[in-house]
């Protein structure tokens, strides 16, 4: 699914693509070159599958470290005014995700603690990618999906944004 | 010049050799033209400067001698065993049924019948020098046709050993041969191949362990000159095949590890002595009888190759070769053999023939020997495009199953089984990937064997050992030998020789590193992360948390990697070494404490 995701990315020319298990698989990060990137980039696309109702444990590690003190908040403003957004697979139907559903919360109250952490660095949250229900994706449906997602970076390249997320 | 005396000799030999052969080579003629031309050349029907072809021939046999032990090293009795059909089956039909028709027609010229046997025994027989040297030369070994081939061959080596024994009952001499009764001369024979049998299994391996451990690279190569002459010895003592003794010997040692290595040693002396005895049956074409009886001659040489081709073509039609593949076989075997000088010598000796008929019927074999090269090219340029055009009749060069070296398919090869390569050889073992070891101390690669791993004796730095590990093929090398000179020259050979093998390379310390580095090959400097570890306990014996320790050492290593990779640019100025040396100092301290000034150190991170 992510590999997938990953792979329909790779077609659309001109992003700057960091595969962050590949380039750490020892979880320490290079948080120097990590901020350079970024303060490069104008919009930044976190690609994960939502593992316990958040991002695996090393994009956590990574927004940990790389989002220092002082430097995208607290006084530093290296993020302000650019975009996040979150493409994300989750296991569970999309019928899963609201109270009568056994995961209770919908996509967007769970991903609150995201949307914060982009509000207090200055950066303006966008409606997630999602793919839900992706257990039960064939192969034909999963490729279209990712046809769909590599529109949409193309898009966000040339400055298309889809609506802005907001769940306050 | 005086070309009596042995040097001489050699002198005319190998630079008749060294003209002709890459001249024919480079016409697309193969080398076997070369060297018999190159013998007709310096013959004493020739340029005369060589008289004696019999000493020659009789010494150069030899090379039939080594190629038959290199063919049994590459096919262990299991194979041998389930190729036993075809050696019989198509050998026997073969030669019976060659040796029937041309009796009878040789019979209808007017040749007694004793004759007629003896020469249509003799002319029954194929050169597997010659059939096997070309098969080899464009790849075709591994294909049906080049298996059959194969059989056929050995069979008739086989068959040798009786028709000599029928030699001294066609002549009209009595039996001059030996005085042994024939239960006698039996009873030696098979004591002689039971001594090999039991020599090769139980007394060959010690005895290349003990040389090896010895690390003299030119006692192994003599030992094994004398294992195959030995036993060429001993089986021309009792009266057997040399080449069929020594063909013996290899197949019991194809499973053993020095295999490849024996491979390597015996090559160059059995291409020398095979070249030498094309030379000399190119010698032995004698022209005056030639010049004499042309048309004879030429019919003979013809009606011979075409009767052989036409039997061929019908008994591999019967063991089911198809189209093309059968075409090969027919034209592969079509010509007569070395042994039928033998046979015909022998002949002529016990008053079978007369001279003039000897001298007649070793011309035709000569000559037909001399045919086979040429009906290749032939087959090459008219007869296989038709079939290739067809498609799947056509061959498809070394694509079959019966390939001699065991490398699977995407083996990584570890050439260094000391205590580093065992442990990636482990981990690989684990995922089952497949894995070859090549290692120069015997007492690794006997361990390996034990449990049944395949682990092969030899010096990494040689190609040919190599290519027989099946570099082609494998997926990966690791490059793990202690010696790093070794490394650097195993890494310049497979770059030039297997440009699409990557490797992966162990390092002493840091400048073997850059020289790594600068080859492009992916490198691990040995004691540098076991250094790490202990920095890592060290640290957390000082008080650091295990994560923080852990994290601190990595840090401390990837900075590393990274400047080595930078110093390897440079590794030839040792100033801007030293400045770049300096500026890394300043930078590793500022990252080192890095966690703790800034980011979320600064501002508790919640954990002190």
């Amino acid at each position: 699914m992510q590999a997938a995701l990953l792979r329909a990315a790779r077609q659309v020319s001109g992003l700057s693509i960091q595969s962050i298990y590949e380039a750490y698989p020892d979880c320490v990060i290079d948080v120097k070159a990590e901020q350079a990137a970024l303060a490069e980039a104008e919009v930044l696309v976190l690609q994960h599958p939502f593992y316990w109702y958040s991002c695996p444990s090393l994009l956590k590690e990574w927004i940990d470290s790389v989002f220092e003190f002082g430097w995208a908040y607290a006084g530093g403003t290296a993020l302000k005014g650019k975009y996040w957004m979150q493409a994300i697979s989750a296991g569970g139907p999309a019928e899963a995700y609201r109270r009568e559903g056994y995961n209770h919360f919908t996509i967007e109250e769970l991903l609150r603690p995201f949307e914060q952490t982009a509000y207090l660095c200055g950066m303006i949250p966008l409606k997630p990618f999602l793919i839900q229900g992706a257990r039960a994706q064939t192969e034909g449906s999963l490729l279209e999906r990712a046809g769909e997602y590599a529109l949409l970076l193309e898009r966000l390249k040339e400055g298309r944004f889809p609506e802005r997320h907001s769940s306050l | 010049m005086n070309t009596h005396g042995l040097l001489g000799r050699v002198v005319v030999y190998l630079s008749a050799a060294v003209v002709a052969v890459p001249v024919s080579a480079f016409l697309g003629l193969g080398s076997v033209i070369g060297y018999l031309a190159a013998g007709m050349a310096i013959g004493p029907h020739g340029l005369g400067l060589i008289s004696s072809v019999e000493d020659v021939m009789h010494f150069a046999e030899f090379g039939v001698v080594l190629l038959l032990f290199l063919i049994g090293l590459e096919l262990n009795p299991r194979k041998l065993w389930q190729l036993r059909g075809p050696i019989l089956g198509t050998g026997g039909l073969q030669v019976a049924l060659t040796t029937a028709i041309l009796a009878v027609a040789l019979r209808g010229t007017g040749l007694s019948w004793n004759m007629a046997w003896l020469a249509s025994m003799g002319f029954s027989l194929s050169s597997t020098a010659i059939a096997l040297q070309l098969l080899r030369e464009r790849n075709l070994m591994p294909t049906p046709a080049g298996q059959t081939s194969f059989s056929v061959l050995l069979f008739q080596d086989l068959a040798v050993i009786p028709m000599l024994a029928v030699v001294p009952f066609l002549g009209s001499a009595e039996a001059s041969a030996g005085g042994d009764a024939p239960w006698i001369s039996a009873l030696k024979s098979v004591g002689a191949i039971l001594a090999v049998v039991v020599v090769g299994r139980f007394l060959v391996r010690p005895v290349f362990r003990v040389i090896a451990r010895t690390r003299l690279r030119e006692m192994f190569t003599a030992f094994s000159l004398f294992l195959v002459v030995a036993i060429a010895a001993l089986m021309q003592a009792v009266g057997l095949s040399m080449a069929l003794g020594a063909f013996l010997a290899g197949v019991l040692l194809a499973d053993s590890e020095y295999r490849h290595e024996l491979e390597v040693d015996i090559e160059p002396f059995k291409g020398l002595l095979l070249g030498l005895f094309f030379i000399s049956v190119g010698m032995s074409v004698n022209f005056d009888v030639l010049l004499a009886r042309p048309l004879e001659i030429a019919g003979a040489v013809g009606a011979a190759v075409l009767l052989k081709a036409a039997v061929l073509l019908g008994v591999g039609r019967w063991t089911g070769l198809k189209g093309r593949e059968c075409v090969v076989f027919g034209l592969a075997l079509s010509q007569v053999g070395e042994f039928a000088f033998v046979l015909f010598g022998l002949g002529g000796q016990l008053g079978v023939f007369d001279a003039g008929t000897q001298a007649f019927l070793v011309l035709t074999v000569a000559l037909s020997m001399l045919t086979t090269p040429f009906l290749f090219m032939a087959d090459q340029k008219w007869i296989a495009p038709r079939f290739n055009r067809k498609g799947p009749t056509g061959i498809v060069p070394g694509s079959a199953a019966s390939e001699p070296v065991q490398t699977k398919d995407g083996a990584v090869i570890i050439a260094g089984y000391g205590r580093f390569g065992q442990v990636v050889g482990r981990i690989l073992h684990s995922r089952g990937v497949p894995t070859v070891f090549l290692d120069h101390d015997p007492n690794q690669i006997d361990l390996l064997r034990k449990f049944g791993q395949p682990a092969y004796y030899g010096d990494v730095r040689r190609l040919d050992l190599l290519h027989s590990a099946g570099a082609e093929r494998a997926r990966l090398l690791v490059l793990s030998v202690d010696d790093m000179e070794t490394v650097f020259e195993t890494a310049r050979l497979v770059r030039e020789h297997f440009p699409k093998l990557p490797m992966v390379a162990r390092a002493r310390g840091r400048v073997d590193a850059y020289r790594l580095v600068n080859l492009g090959i992916p490198v691990v400097r040995e004691t540098f992360h076991s250094g790490l570890r202990a920095a890592e306990l060290v640290l957390k014996e000082l008080g650091l948390g295990a994560y923080e320790a852990r994290r601190l050492v990595a840090r401390f290593g990837a900075h590393d990697e990274s400047r080595m990779r930078a110093a390897a640019a440079l590794a030839d100025d040792e100033k801007a070494l030293i400045s770049l040396a300096h500026e890394g100092r300043m930078e590793l301290e500022k990252l080192m404490k890095g966690d703790e000034e800034q980011g979320r150190a600064a501002t508790d991170d919640g954990w002190g």
